[in-house]
């Protein structure tokens, strides 16, 4: 829970293995009657709340399932266009809910590709020559730790800022890499990580950082 | 280096006969799959590159090595901590050439060709040329381009193996950020 999500990134910045391990948010699922209280409008592919916050509602909640079934961006399952179905007295009762949007897997590749070309930049703003790339990113809810490789690889882990024992936690990534995905014969260098050792072991040393608590790893 | 608990209690020891027979099984399926020395020497050198450019995360993982910034530590690290990590031996280092960019590793005793004799019909096999490949792989893995070939060995009757390594340069395309 303290350890949000890991990011592999190999040589050309292209995203290769990403886990998300962080417990799912707490979505919000009412049933509502017509006329619906909440403020929806379309933002990107989604649908989201602009205003009428309560109940665990919040302004940019994304609408992620109308009467149990999943929404397909804009869509409802059955096709139909979502503002449209919820403008319709017809369809009342209708149960909806509400969460944060998670990236897709897009998103996320393009978001690590991005982090690639920042972390190069990091080093070139440098004052020093020689300086590596940018190792750590902070914001007040996450830590974003970052390590390369002497082959260009990239290891990023997003965690809770007071989780200690991250520099550890990705020397260790390193090791399960060098073992689980290149020992693999079936495994081609650079290409996405597909190898279920691999995710199992991961998910095992995750775990193990996060007992050992803000206090790092213990002997 | 030791390894964390992940990895099991069991020793990981293994019978180093099985490895000469392993690696003496494939050889000798190479020539009578190629039956042309020349051939199985490129295919055990293509082979070796697979290996070398895996094998490489392994060895930064676990030797936590920094950088070499010179060829003479390059040299260093191969033959103190990586032979030693992964063969078990510890060649020596001689013959380096004026500019520093050649240099000899000499290997007393090779796992690999324990209990082999070259026959005649094969004078022209280099049975470790999977070494070549491994070195030419990991090296080319951390931006080296070097070139290495054997000039002694004892399966053709020298007194010791002698692996020659050459830098070549540096490549540049796809260094990692910082490194300039």
């Amino acid at each position: 829970m303290a350890i949000f999500s890991v990011y592999v990134v190999n040589k050309a910045g292209g995203l290769i293995y990403q886990l998300d391990h962080y417990a799912p948010r707490a979505d919000t699922e009412k049933t509502f009657s017509f006329p619906l209280d909440l403020v929806l409008r379309p933002h990107d592919e989604r649908v989201v709340v602009a205003f009428g916050q309560r109940d665990g509602i919040r302004v940019g909640h994304a609408v992620l399932a109308i009467n149990g079934a999943e929404v397909n961006g804009r869509f409802t399952a059955d096709g139909k266009d979502v503002l449209e179905f919820l403008g319709n007295p017809a369809n009342y009762p209708v149960s909806i809910r509400f969460g944060r949007h998670r990236l897709s897997s897009n998103e996320k590749l393009m978001l690590a590709s991005m982090f690639h070309s920042l972390f190069a930049i990091g080093s070139q703003l440098s004052p020093e020559i020689g300086s590596s790339g940018i190792e750590m990113l902070e914001t007040d809810t996450f830590k974003l730790h970052c390590f390369q490789t002497l082959t260009g690889i990239k290891f990023m882990v997003l965690a809770d800022p007071r989780q200690a024992g991250i520099d550890s936690l990705l020397r260790k990534i390193y090791e399960i890499y060098s073992d689980y995905a290149l020992k693999n014969p079936f495994y081609s260098l650079e290409m996405p990580i597909r190898c279920e050792l691999f995710d199992q072991n991961l998910k095992l040393a995750l775990e193990v950082a996060e007992k050992a608590g803000p206090f790092g790893p213990g002997s | 280096m030791s390894r964390q608990a992940g990895r099991g209690t069991e020793s990981k020891k293994m019978n180093s006969e099985l490895f000469t027979l392993t690696y003496g099984a494939l050889v000798t399926q190479l020539c009578k799959d190629y039956e042309n020395d020349e051939d199985v020497n490129k295919q055990l050198d293509k082979m070796g590159y697979n290996i070398g450019v895996r094998l490489i995360e392994d060895f930064l993982a676990r030797s936590s090595v920094g950088r070499c910034h010179d060829f003479r530590e390059t040299a260093d690290v191969i033959a103190k901590i990586a032979f030693k990590m992964y063969l078990g031996i510890t060649p020596s280092i001689t013959n380096w050439s004026p500019g520093g960019d050649e240099f000899s590793l000499i290997l007393e005793n090779n796992p690999l060709v324990d209990f082999v004799e070259l026959p005649d019909n094969h004078s022209s096999l280099i049975y470790s040329n999977l070494l070549c490949g491994v070195l030419r792989g990991a090296l080319e893995m951390v931006q080296m381009a070097v070139d290495v070939k054997f000039v002694q060995d004892t399966l053709k009757g020298d007194s010791v193996t002698e692996i020659r390594m050459k830098f070549l340069r540096r490549i540049e395309d796809n260094l990692p950020a910082g490194e300039e």
